[in-house]
């Protein structure tokens, strides 16, 4: 306080002097008050963000595509000439129409402005009779020509920046040469055509104006003298019934050739070797009587996207059956286009994901991905039927051509089509395999791969390891517990706490370690001792606590009541030693000497070395002092005059703890088994260290895991901002966050009722 | 406790259950404390030079060759599993020796551990006069000392060689030290005034205020920069040449003769005529090494100081960034906000927020603050240095920043219970006196929940030392180029990466292409983390239980 001198009290308290710094100090309190408030709520906010910063994340791959129209215009070029193809180039800023009289016209997308038109080399009075696509990033075609010819060529796009602004400059590229290639030597028109190309083979499948079909291969040869290869040309002429051909199909490794004929008939031919193609099998792929209208690829050339007449649409891809024979089966339907006399028109796949977009005649376009099944949108561009429709091959433009002759552009936002629910925990058939399964596979080394990414292997493998952990912990903890809580002479508890709770304090990366590096070999090289310790170390107890109570008195009075626990410390070092030792003996006479190769090959269990045993042995050490801490604390906490009580009307101590005590406790132990369970599906570096990290579902014990913590850590370093991949790895974050929050939520209630029940016990 | 001599009565007491619950809790401490006893022993074992043994061994195809080396583990293999692999011990009774050396010399043999069994072990000796050699490539060598050249003149042989090789080491050592210094601090310092320069430049450039005096300027700094770096490197490569002037041979135990540049010997010692007291020192210069110098050949070598370094410099970040927010979270929540429904639920929410995974918080961090918040601050503060991220990437400020959301709980939880210990009575006394909330609470209670606030401190510190998955996602690496605290200004430099013992700990042991090599120096890693975080929680135990002996009296 300010002494002023004054004598008089009262000035003390009204001095200008005093009352300024009483102010001072009422803002001062003001001040912190605010400050406090908005730190402390600032604080808690930023708690709240991580659960919302996750879920922003992760929102995007729900959403549904959002289409928008971006212009409208007429057809470039003549409009008169039939359009025979439409095409985009990378940017999504320039497009290319193919007619029909043999005219390539690259427009500019945004407003259809004419760039260029190029006259394609067809000899005079041929006409084009058939249009085939290549694989689809290359920009290949072939056009099958009324003369038994056919020309191939590409479509590329030079990209420049001259000054600084990028410029792209389409070309028109001629891989067999100018001059059409001589598919068969008779002058008959070929009204379908199927090709692939690469470097050493073109392979042509077509189909002629009389009726028949005829495949035909160009393969390079080396030549001995100079550097252009030569092309050697296999023709044979394929099987085929009666009826007209609708669609030809070859896939991109020359391999398998599907055709298909207006009485919906498949035909698949094993073409690998071009000079004796096979013809393997016939199947309907109509359904219900409902006939095909548009039949196309997936990218890959594994499945294939079948449009009905009605608008349903089906996926079918080849699969291998019991006898090892590859058939076609109908994988999945999707039915959102579907209404009476609305056949599909047309089905463009993208480029290097498995989705598609399809068209019908009511001027509809639907946003489609396979293996998620999901449809993304469904929008209609206009009254009239959609001839014609081109993806961009980064699947964020389409171009869709009506029945009147204009084009229009539509923009495309479609950033995860390959997440639906079902993808992510459902079943889930892929190409290639033989049936439908859950599997993780974020990436591989091959392009073509699709990524494969449901979670249900990783939250198995997750809830895997946390049961085998579980399984140790908690009958460690709990029983732990009620020693220390209970039966414990105070001084020892004075040492066990802190010891449980420096325990809880090691980092698991130290667990982990030891677990992956030291506790793994011990274990595989002592399995048969491993096994005896779980049976003889309750033995071994009870043989013990009989021959101590059996001893006298006098000795037994050296060492008072609660001191059991030390006393059993050398037994269980002796117990666990011998069990080790014995391990080689045991495992001599019992199995041949090697348990591993013995339960191998006489139950068929395979053997990781890092298997759950590890990861229950290393997490459940791990989770045990989580568990302890908060079990002791409820039992602890139990009021003394009721286990008092109890003892006095003659219960025996255990009776008393088991019946009255355990009993109040109960929820305590409930909810301490719940945030022990929260910690072990959460831990990461020591399934990471102690697992293979294969992402396997299967139960046994002797097999590894992947986790979901493990699975983040090892991918989200590689996986690229913004990706599907890194927002379902946020996506298996959230699930963890939820998870444990709604397990410690639970045992957190749980508890305070508990406090709130023992103050009015 | 009344015993039943009867044995079901005696099953029915329960007493039997009585000493199983008692046994869990001899468990857990058997294996805590055996846990903490393996690493120790595993860690401290490494740095103690053991005596080469050299044998005559015959191999499985039946080979007669000399191996010498350490001898690091001896484990028993049933006789039927070495049968299957191929060895000839017919005659052989129960279970086989098998000894893992360390035989060294990795350039000769390609590996540095092998295995023997017993029965093909001939001649055991440690013989005398064996030299081994600690190099900076390769490993160690473990040999006969032949000669010692300068410039491939031979100087000295035999008995002669030693002590020439003695003080021509100490030389080399010397320069070595010399070069280490010039290429780490002066070149480092000159390559970072570079990078400021270019940076300078690209800044103003982008800002369209390059001007030709700026050119000039820019230019003149450049050149004196550059000036500078070639009167080093010349120097440098003087050192170089003088380094590398003397060499030595020796010879192995299976007579292949090896040359040793003595630029590449970090120390040598004579393990089998060592006394228990050069045993001792060497011991501590190879913990003080351990503790004190930077790691090498793959991290499986040296030391691991930087490690070291990183972890504390981001734990001391980590501690300053979470304790004024953690407490203030506390002070609002137990002294300001009104308690009702509300606070409960917060309360239960960061009490729950302890028990999410702190991988979470490790995705969490990569996304918000690295990319999110690293992003914007790149693009607005940073523009000169892209496309190259600066705050955009990993680094120790986002690494401390995600470890202080993750112990936030920890500190919020215990400051809340000291300050719940407090006796209103303190509290209502002091605002009778006429303090007002803030004095209150600033005079008195804020120092009486010191030590809670202590403990809760001490306790996040501990998590954070020992939390690596978080860390895995948004700032650590195996090796780290350069410290983020050195002598260039700003000194410290929150945008780069660092190196952290638990990291090192899974990196080492699990990525490292000679696991068996590297694993010693893995426990002793371990160990020095245990150390680090059973002090500190003892530490903590130690302040809350004074503390609840104050407030008892209280």
């Amino acid at each position: 306080m300010n002494s002023s001198g004054d004598n008089q009290t009262a000035g003390l308290f009204t001095s200008e002097a005093s009352a300024n710094h009483r102010r001072r100090r009422m803002v001062k309190d003001t001040l912190t008050r605010y400050a406090v408030g908005v730190g402390g709520i600032s604080v808690i906010i930023a708690i709240v963000l991580i659960f919302f910063y996750l879920l922003f994340v992760v929102l995007p791959l729900f959403q549904s595509a959002d289409v928008e129209k971006r212009a409208s215009y007429g057809v470039p070029g003549t409009a008169q000439d039939e359009t025979l193809y439409l095409a985009m180039e990378e940017q999504a800023e320039i497009g290319v129409r193919f007619t029909t009289s043999g005219k390539a016209v690259f427009f500019d997308l945004t407003n259809g402005k004419f760039i260029l038109d190029e006259r394609l080399p067809i000899p005079e009075g041929v006409s084009i009779t058939s249009f085939a696509k290549g694989q689809m990033d290359q920009g290949i075609i072939a056009l099958g020509l009324s003369n038994g010819q056919a020309l191939v060529l590409r479509h590329i796009y030079r990209v420049t920046y001259p000054n600084d602004k990028r410029q792209i400059t389409p070309q028109i590229k001629y891989p067999l040469g100018e001059a059409p290639v001589e598919i068969i030597s008779d002058e008959v028109a070929l009204t379908q055509i199927a090709f692939q190309s690469n470097e050493e083979q073109t392979t042509f499948a077509v189909a002629t104006d009389d009726g028949r079909l005829f495949l035909s291969a160009f393969i390079a040869e080396e030549s001995m003298f100079d550097d252009t290869p030569e092309l050697e040309q296999f023709t044979t002429e394929l099987e085929l019934s009666d009826s007209p051909i609708l669609r030809i199909l070859m896939d991109q490794d020359h391999q398998n050739l599907y055709v298909v004929d207006q009485n919906n008939t498949l035909t698949y031919f094993d073409i690998s070797d071009a000079e004796s193609p096979e013809k393997h099998y016939q199947i309907n792929i109509s359904d219900d009587g409902r006939n095909v209208s548009s039949i196309e690829f997936l990218t890959g050339t594994i499945s294939l996207i079948v449009g009905y007449e009605d608008g349903l649409l089906a996926q079918w891809f080849p699969v291998r059956d019991a006898t090892d024979q590859k058939v076609m089966i109908r994988i999945r339907d999707f039915d959102h286009q579907q209404a009476s006399g609305n056949p599909i028109t047309s089905i463009a796949s993208e480029f290097d994901r498995k989705g598609f977009l399809v068209a019908d005649s009511q001027g509809r376009v639907g946003i489609y991905h396979s293996t998620a099944e999901r449809n993304l949108a469904v929008t209609e561009l206009s009254a009239n039927p959609i001839k014609h429709l081109a993806i961009a091959p980064r699947a964020n433009w389409m171009l869709a051509e009506e029945e009147s002759g204009q084009l229009q552009l539509w923009h495309i936002h479609n950033d995860h089509p390959e997440i639906s629910w079902k993808s992510l925990w459902g079943k889930v058939w892929y190409e290639s395999y033989p049936e439908p399964d859950y599997i993780w596979q974020s990436s591989s080394a091959s392009n073509d791969h699709e990524p494969k990414l449901s979670l249900v292997p990783l939250s198995f493998g997750t809830l895997k390891a946390a049961f085998y952990a579980m399984l140790l912990a908690a009958p460690l903890a709990i029983l732990g517990a009620i020693f220390t809580a209970y039966f414990m002479a105070p001084k020892m508890r004075n040492v066990v706490k802190p010891s449980i709770e420096i325990m809880e304090a090691l980092p698991t990366v130290i667990l982990g370690f030891l677990a992956g590096l030291w506790l793994a070999p011990l274990i595989e090289t002592h399995l048969p001792g491993t096994f005896s310790i779980l049976l003889l170390m309750p033995i071994g107890i009870l043989l013990c606590a009989w021959g101590w109570c059996q001893l006298p008195r006098s000795v037994r009075h050296v060492i008072p009541d609660g001191w059991e626990a030390m006393l059993l410390i050398p037994l269980v070092i002796f117990v666990g030693w011998g069990s080790l030792a014995m391990s080689p003996t045991l495992e001599a006479m019992l199995f041949d000497g090697n348990m591993r190769y013995w339960m191998s090959e006489e139950m068929g269990i395979g053997f990781d070395q890092r298997n759950s045993i590890i990861v229950g042995l290393a997490m459940g050490f791990a989770v045990i002092p989580t568990i302890f801490s908060i079990a002791e604390d409820a039992i602890y906490g139990v009021p003394r005059h009721l286990s008092q009580g109890s003892l006095a009307l003659g219960a025996t101590p255990w009776q008393t703890m088991i019946f009255v005590v355990l009993l109040t406790a109960s929820p305590g132990i409930f909810s301490a088994l719940m945030i022990g369970m929260g910690r072990a599906v959460g831990e990461t570096m020591i399934v990471l260290m102690a697992t293979g990290n294969t992402a396997v579902m299967d139960f046994s014990i002797f097999e590894g895991m992947r986790t979901l913590s493990a699975n983040i850590s090892v991918e989200m370093p590689e996986a690229e901002v913004d990706s599907t991949h890194y927002r379902v790895l946020f996506l298996a974050a959230l699930v963890l966050f939820l998870f444990t929050f709604f397990f410690n939520t639970i045992a957190e209630i749980v508890r305070q009722r508990l406090r709130k029940k023992y103050s009015t016990l | 406790m009344s015993v039943n001599n009867t044995k079901v009565g005696w099953f029915r007491s329960g007493t039997p259950w009585v000493w199983m619950s008692a046994s869990a809790v001899s468990i857990s401490l058997v294996m805590v404390f055996g846990l903490l006893i393996l690493i120790a022993a595993r860690g401290l074992g490494y740095f103690w030079p053991a005596d080469l043994v050299a044998m005559d061994y015959t191999e499985r195809d039946g080979t007669e060759i000399r191996v010498m080396g350490e001898q690091r583990e001896t484990s028993l293999v049933p006789l039927e599993r070495l049968l299957d692999a191929g060895f000839h011990l017919e005659g052989h009774q129960g279970d086989v020796e098998r000894h893992l050396l360390k035989i060294g010399n990795r350039d000769l043999y390609g590996i540095d551990f092998r295995s023997v069994i017993e029965p093909g072990v001939k001649n055991r000796t440690t013989p005398e006069g064996v030299i081994a050699i600690e190099r900076r490539e390769w490993g160690n060598f473990y040999g006969f000392l032949n000669e010692v050249k300068e410039a491939g003149n031979v100087i000295a042989e035999g008995d002669a060689a030693h002590a020439a090789l003695v003080t021509r080491l100490e030389r080399a050592l010397i320069l070595h030290d010399e070069i280490k210094h010039i290429e780490k601090i002066e070149i480092g310092a000159i390559n970072y005034q570079l990078e400021r320069l270019r940076l300078k430049q690209r800044k103003l450039e982008l800002n369209n205020a390059f001007d030709a005096q700026h050119e000039q300027e820019i230019a003149a700094e450049r050149a004196e920069e550059e000036k500078r770096y070639e009167v080093l490197q010349k120097k440098l490569m003087d050192l170089y040449d003088q380094m590398n002037r003397d060499s030595l041979t020796a010879v192995s135990v299976d007579g292949r003769q090896v040359e040793v540049n003595l630029a590449k010997v970090v120390r040598i010692f004579y393990p089998n005529e060592m006394t228990v007291g050069d045993k001792l020192q060497h011991y501590f210069m190879k913990v003080w090494e351990f503790l004190s110098d930077e790691p090498r050949e793959a991290n499986t070598e040296g030391g691991i100081f930087p490690a070291i370094f990183g972890t504390v410099l981001m734990v001391i970040l980590m501690a300053i960034l979470v304790t004024p927010f953690g407490v203030v979270a506390a002070i609002y929540l137990r002294e300001y906000a009104t308690q009702g429904p509300v606070t409960r639920v917060i309360r239960i929410a960061v009490n729950n927020l302890a028990g999410v995974p702190s991988v979470v918080y490790g995705v969490f961090g990569l996304g918000f603050f690295v990319y999110f918040l690293g992003g914007n601050i790149d693009a607005l503060f940073f523009p000169e240095a892209g496309p190259a991220p600066t705050f955009g990437t990993p680094g120790i400020l986002w690494s401390s920043l995600t470890l202080a959301i993750l112990t936030l709980p920890v500190v919020i939880v215990a400051t809340e219970e000291g300050l719940s210990r407090i006796p209103l009575a303190v509290r209502e006394g002091s605002l009778a006196l006429g303090a007002t909330k803030a004095e209150t609470l600033w005079r008195i209670v804020i120092p009486m929940a010191s030590p809670a606030l202590m403990t809760g401190l001490i306790l996040a510190v501990a998590r954070a030392a020992g939390e690596v998955a978080p860390l895995m996602l948004v700032g650590v690496v195996k090796l780290a180029p350069s410290m983020p605290l050195d002598g260039n200004f700003p000194f410290l430099h929150l945008d780069r990466k660092f190196m952290h013992l638990g990291f090192h700990i899974y990196d080492v042991g699990f990525q490292s292409p000679n696991v068996e090599a590297a694993r010693p120096l893995v426990y002793a890693t371990a160990l020095l983390l245990v150390l680090v975080i059973v002090i500190l929680n003892l530490a903590a135990i130690h302040i809350r239980n004074r503390l609840r002996e104050k407030y008892q009296s209280v």
